[in-house]
């Protein structure tokens, strides 16, 4: 093998590295429920984590918010689309390397003032995939192999940048494709609106990219809206999405995507989120040290968090979150 | 009665890249811009239009007044045919279902490439930019158009950075890199409407915008402008244009 080669395997696991990994895991069926601090603890410095949700849907803004508090270092994150969770993984000094194929607040606000700030300075690393690639990277670690062809992203400069991928002459029909890489995280972080203690999760609207992050990964934590039976899951298993023995824990915890949204339960809590893009944006080292000490280290628990958020911005949210199931 | 200035740039950006779609088309759109004029096409002229976002959204019926805050929020599911994976979606681009892709750009160069990721030098830069998103796979797998604010730094000579791929350096190089379908078909800005030379692969105006002269919009472009054989004038917003607009975005959330 050259050096070369030994190098890029590094990227991808091997076949029996990924298959030993899975067979440490205990995937027996058992209750799962753990506090959003003990979940916190699933998380070790150094782990590749990958991210559920799109932009500002149904992110796990929960459970990074505790991995913050719980002062976890060195994280490289990889999400579909990166939003303000990028900015708080950054600015706290939780993770200094993001993969995504978009990372600023929303489209809405410009481009973040925090995410320059940490890349252009050198700070934080953000490898740009393009949308498809990340989705196909999560598919071909979610099948068990090491990656996938794709007809995008060949001739731009964006590939360019990106080392890892490796250009082929498709052996059937000659043609140019691009092979990606799989992304195995050491851990997954998804909301979902119900899930039983198992871990047998259901994801009502968009999925994103979950359902191949979650099977991917080598451990996944869930928050859940709801903690439900098992009988209620069984009334209704075509809803079911991520399958009991890919979990490892499991966390109740309402809101747990505020302030973003979380489909059928709240819209974005807009107001929230302005103010928060005004204050960072406006100083975004000063102004995101404030929003962290006021909004992530100075609430004792997550419905405390919530309470800042405030009750009138909640129930707006909750009230047009709902309205999706009007006819 | 609406005068001609009455309106914003972005609105009449809105209204003229509305106009290049046509009805029964399967067009897939970015946020902003693209989702209202797509939307504003649906409404006004092809009601059998099918508008997939890369949120995992096909056939999406967006409500006046309820814009979505990007491609992956609840409210681009409301009333659609059909919800899935994002990966799904964009697998169908490369399938080959989709018949124009529909974005907005930073950057814009001769040959249509769009840069959406830095503003200067890559290794370097001045401005890290969000990135491609779904952009690059809609560019390198679909006909495009791309609706921009027309000004020097945008239209540049050659983008700094090749996010979203045109036709690349021209000529064959689009293919050659082993990109095989797709390409760029409209740039639409509040100045012109711009086509494409189909052997070079180079922008051309197809039309200017009511009021601009060929060295108005050429003060305004970084390179050398060419011409259409019988460059036309756009028509104007019309009344009924502008007021379905103005129902869908109320509140100029992407028109202000």
């Amino acid at each position: 093998m050259t050096a070369a080669k030994s190098s890029a395997t590094r990227t991808v696991p091997t076949y029996l590295e990924l298959r030993e990994e899975l067979s440490r895991r205990d995937r027996s069926l058992r209750d799962k429920v753990v506090s959003l601090e003990e979940a916190a603890s699933f998380v070790h410095d150094g782990d590749s984590v990958g991210i559920g949700g799109s932009t500002m849907s149904r992110t796990p803004m929960g459970m990074i918010w505790a991995l913050i508090r719980a002062g976890r270092k060195g994280l490289t994150c990889s999400r579909s689309i990166v939003s303000s969770d990028g900015d708080l993984l950054f600015a706290s000094g939780v993770c200094d390397h993001i993969v995504t194929s978009w990372f600023s607040q929303g489209i809405l606000w410009g481009v973040s003032k925090v995410m320059r700030h940490h890349v252009e300075s050198g700070k934080a690393k953000f490898d740009e995939w393009s949308h498809m690639a990340m989705g196909m990277r999560f598919r071909a670690g979610a099948m068990g192999v090491p990656f996938l062809p794709i007809r995008s992203m060949l001739g731009s400069d964006v590939r360019k940048q990106r080392p890892e991928p490796v250009e082929i002459d498709c052996p059937f029909t000659g043609e140019k494709l691009l092979l990606v890489p799989a992304l195995n995280p050491d851990v997954a972080l998804i909301h979902v609106q119900r899930c039983d203690a198992y871990g047998n999760a259901q994801i009502d609207g968009l999925q994103f990219m979950d359902v191949d992050l979650a099977i991917a990964a080598n451990k996944v934590i869930l928050t859940t809206e709801r903690i439900v039976s098992n009988d209620q899951i069984r009334r209704a298993p075509d809803q079911t999405k991520i399958p009991f023995f890919a979990v490892d824990a499991v966390v109740e915890l309402p809101f747990g995507c505020a302030p973003h949204e979380c489909y059928g339960i709240n819209e974005p809590m807009i107001r929230h989120m302005e103010h928060y893009v005004g204050l960072v944006n406006k100083e975004p080292v000063e102004g995101m040290a404030q929003y962290l000490d006021q909004y992530v280290y100075g609430p004792k628990s997550w419905n405390e968090f919530l309470a800042l958020i405030g009750m009138d911005e909640l129930l707006e949210a909750t009230r047009a979150g709902n309205s999706i199931y009007d006819a | 009665m609406l005068r001609a200035h009455s309106h914003t740039a972005a609105e009449l950006l809105t209204i003229l890249s509305a106009r290049q779609l046509s009805d029964g088309q399967v067009v897939f759109a970015g946020v902003g811009i693209p989702l209202l004029a797509a939307t504003l096409a649906q409404r006004l002229r092809c009601p059998g239009l099918t508008i997939l976002f890369e949120g995992g959204v096909i056939g999406a019926f967006i409500e006046p007044g309820k814009l979505p805050p990007s491609t992956n929020d609840q409210r681009c599911t409301k009333r659609a045919n059909m919800v899935l994976g994002s990966a799904e979606v964009l697998l169908l681009l490369q399938r080959g279902y989709v018949d124009v892709g529909f974005m907005g750009g930073a950057q814009v160069d001769q040959y249509g490439n769009l840069n959406s990721s830095f503003i200067g030098d890559p290794m370097k830069p001045k401005t890290r930019l969000p990135g491609s998103g779904g952009g690059n796979d809609i560019a390198s797998l679909a006909q495009m158009i791309v609706a921009m604010k027309h000004e020097k730094r945008r239209f540049v000579e050659r983008v700094d950075f090749i996010t979203s791929p045109g036709y690349l350096q021209g000529g064959d190089s689009r293919r050659a890199s082993g990109l095989l379908a797709g390409g760029m078909f409209r740039v639409v800005t509040d100045l012109a409407v711009f086509g494409f030379e189909p052997t070079r692969g180079r922008m051309q105006v197809i039309s200017l915008n009511p009021g601009v002269t060929r060295e108005q919009l050429q003060d305004n472009t970084g390179f050398r402008l060419e011409f259409s054989a019988h460059p036309g004038v756009t028509e104007p917003p019309t009344d009924q244009e502008l007021k379905m607009l103005r129902e869908l975005d109320p509140e100029q959330l992407y028109t202000a």
